[in-house]
């Protein structure tokens, strides 16, 4: 499979562009593999690739139940940012960025990373001295972040109601300038694509159903596609943990599924620039290259397994929407769509061995799982191939619960609905 | 969604605060075990499927309810009183309605 270049586009271009061939194979299941991976979302397909790249296993299977990118990889807001205040948080999130600053050319597959800049809204001068706190302990982790005062904010962003009669007066901001988005779709295909060339397999609409157990050790799984084999297996499900997790006996995971929507509109002119928070409730919006805005706000408070939600979410979404930028008053919505997430217990996620022999565990991703996929697959392969975490997961481990070691962001307790 | 409340009747839920899974039930207070009290505190099933679960009518009478969904399709199946006082409501309720009110 040739690299894409100028020079493909061009060819294939004289060519009447029907040369092109498929970004990976449509892999048949083998009966044996060294490493099986359940889930074929962002962290499946980068744990893949990096498996294959950086550690050398390639005899690898990626296992997804639907088609690539039907999980949240292909459902959320594509927010990338590591604006975070505890060191373990941090640490992990900035190897992501580090990761995603080289993953277009690392892949050969434009992933529209675009560090546009990530600014929360300060709406009360407390809030303001929460981010002038904030913003130092990310210097201090080496992350870039700018305090902005209102008028800073303003020229940023035009359209936002700046005025003290706005329902909720706007004091500045604290801006990550090297955070943004990446297109999503992109980072699912990218993945899949370099991961097939180091010899991965990609095996779509392929359904785990079971675990094969010997001697209280997993040995690999049952699947709609047959049984197949492999001396690791590592899950990667996201929303769907634990559905997966209780076909091998676990069910008392520090996580609960909710679900989380999101909402696009139609297309207008170049008017937000970076990715807005609003400083009163939760509210997060972008705009994208296609000019539609997109955004979302908090998850539906209630265990779910449904991709869809509820219209309260709506009511409060949009109105946080339009105190900000009274304008888009007259914007139609085009889409909305739900996706399942794994809310942990602290808001932080798992990347571990276990919890049974043979079998690695990435979960508990909850609102920002998207930026985490280079990382997360990253991390994940070293723990695989070496049975241990890495300098970035260590502490992601499913004792850290009972241990006291909790890695709370929010000091909102274990209730997760509200990570 | 709605939500029946035993006091109040049917509402629609952004009345009421999820509260979580009604299984998780905190040990006695004798009970030394931190297997048990971390259990309780933080391993959940988690179900796909039919769930029990606390929900509060915070901005109605402030009444917890046991209310038994599906996860899946939203469903709700029952909505039950909960509490040291539960056994009465359910008396007085039964009372009103059989007046007829
Ligand atoms: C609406 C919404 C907005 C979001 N916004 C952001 C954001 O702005 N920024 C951010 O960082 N994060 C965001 N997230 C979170 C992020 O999308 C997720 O945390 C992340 O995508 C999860 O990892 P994943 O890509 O591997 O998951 P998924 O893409 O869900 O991958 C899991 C895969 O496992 C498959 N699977 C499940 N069960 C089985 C089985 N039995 N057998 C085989 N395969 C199976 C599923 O089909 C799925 O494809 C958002 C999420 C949602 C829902
Ligand atoms: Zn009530």
């Amino acid at each position: 499979m040739s690299r894409y270049s100028a020079w493909e586009i061009l060819k294939n271009a004289v060519k009447g562009n029907r040369d092109w061939t498929p970004a990976w194979r449509r892999a048949e299941p083998k009966s044996a593999y060294d490493v099986i991976i359940i889930g074929g979302g962002g962290h499946g397909l980068s744990t893949a690739y990096y498996l294959a790249k950086v550690h050398g296993i390639t005899n690898v299977a990626v296992v997804e139940k639907g088609y690539l990118g039907s999980g949240n990889v292909g459902r959320n807001t594509t927010i990338v940012r590591s604006n975070y205040r505890l060191t373990p948080n941090s640490r992990f999130y900035e190897k992501s960025m580090e990761l995603w600053r080289e993953l277009s050319h690392d892949l050969n597959y434009n992933v529209m990373f675009s560090p546009r800049g990530v600014l929360n809204l300060a709406l009360t001068p407390g809030q303001m001295d929460t981010y002038a706190e904030r913003g130092n302990q990310m210097r201090l982790m080496g992350v870039r972040s700018e305090l902005l005062d209102r008028d800073q904010v303003a020229r940023l962003n035009p359209g936002l109601d700046v005025s003290g009669s706005a329902r909720f007066p706007i004091e500045g901001g604290l801006l990550q300038p090297d955070a943004g988005n990446a297109r999503h779709d992109a980072v699912a295909w990218g993945y899949a694509r370099a991961a097939d060339q180091l010899g991965v397999d990609i095996i779509e609409n392929c359904e785990v159903n079971g675990f094969l157990k010997e001697g209280g050790r997993i040995t690999g799984v049952e699947t709609t596609r047959g049984t197949i084999r492999a001396a690791k297996t590592g899950v990667a499900v996201a929303g769907n943990t634990g559905k997966v997790m209780k076909l091998a006996g676990i069910d008392n995971l520090p996580i609960e599924s909710t679900v989380l929507q999101a909402f696009v509109s139609e297309s207008i002119k170049p008017i937000i620039k970076n990715v807005v928070t609003f400083g009163a409730g939760h509210l997060y919006v972008s705009q994208s290259d296609k000019g539609g805005l997109v955004f979302g706000g908090n998850i539906d408070y209630y265990n779910s397994y449904a991709q869809r939600g509820n219209l309260p979410v709506w009511e409060e979404v949009i109105s946080e929407l339009l105190a900000m930028f009274p304008a888009f008053a007259r914007v139609k919505l085009l889409r909305s769509w739900g996706g399942v997430m794994d809310m942990s217990m602290d808001g932080s996620p798992i990347i571990t061995t276990g919890p049974i022999d043979g079998m690695y565990l990435n979960a508990g991703w909850c609102y920002g799982g998207f930026k985490a996929t280079p990382a997360s697959g990253w991390c994940f392969a070293h723990t695989i191939a070496n049975d241990k975490a890495s300098e970035y997961n260590e502490t992601f481990t499913l004792e850290r619960f009972k241990n006291g070691q909790s890695i709370d962001e929010l000091g909102a307790g274990p209730t997760p609905w509200y990570h | 969604m709605k939500i029946t409340c035993p006091y109040c009747g049917e509402r629609d839920h952004r009345e009421f605060t999820y509260r979580g899974d009604a299984t998780a039930i905190r040990p006695s207070i004798d009970n030394t075990s931190l297997d048990d009290h971390q259990a309780f505190v933080y391993d959940r099933k988690n179900t796909a499927g039919t769930h029990r679960e606390l929900w509060n009518h915070t901005s109605g009478c402030r009444t917890h309810v046991v209310v038994v969904r599906d996860t899946v399709s939203h469903e709700i199946f029952s909505c039950e009183p909960v509490g040291p006082f539960a056994k009465q409501l359910a008396r007085n309720v039964a009372k009103l309605k059989g007046a007829g009110a």
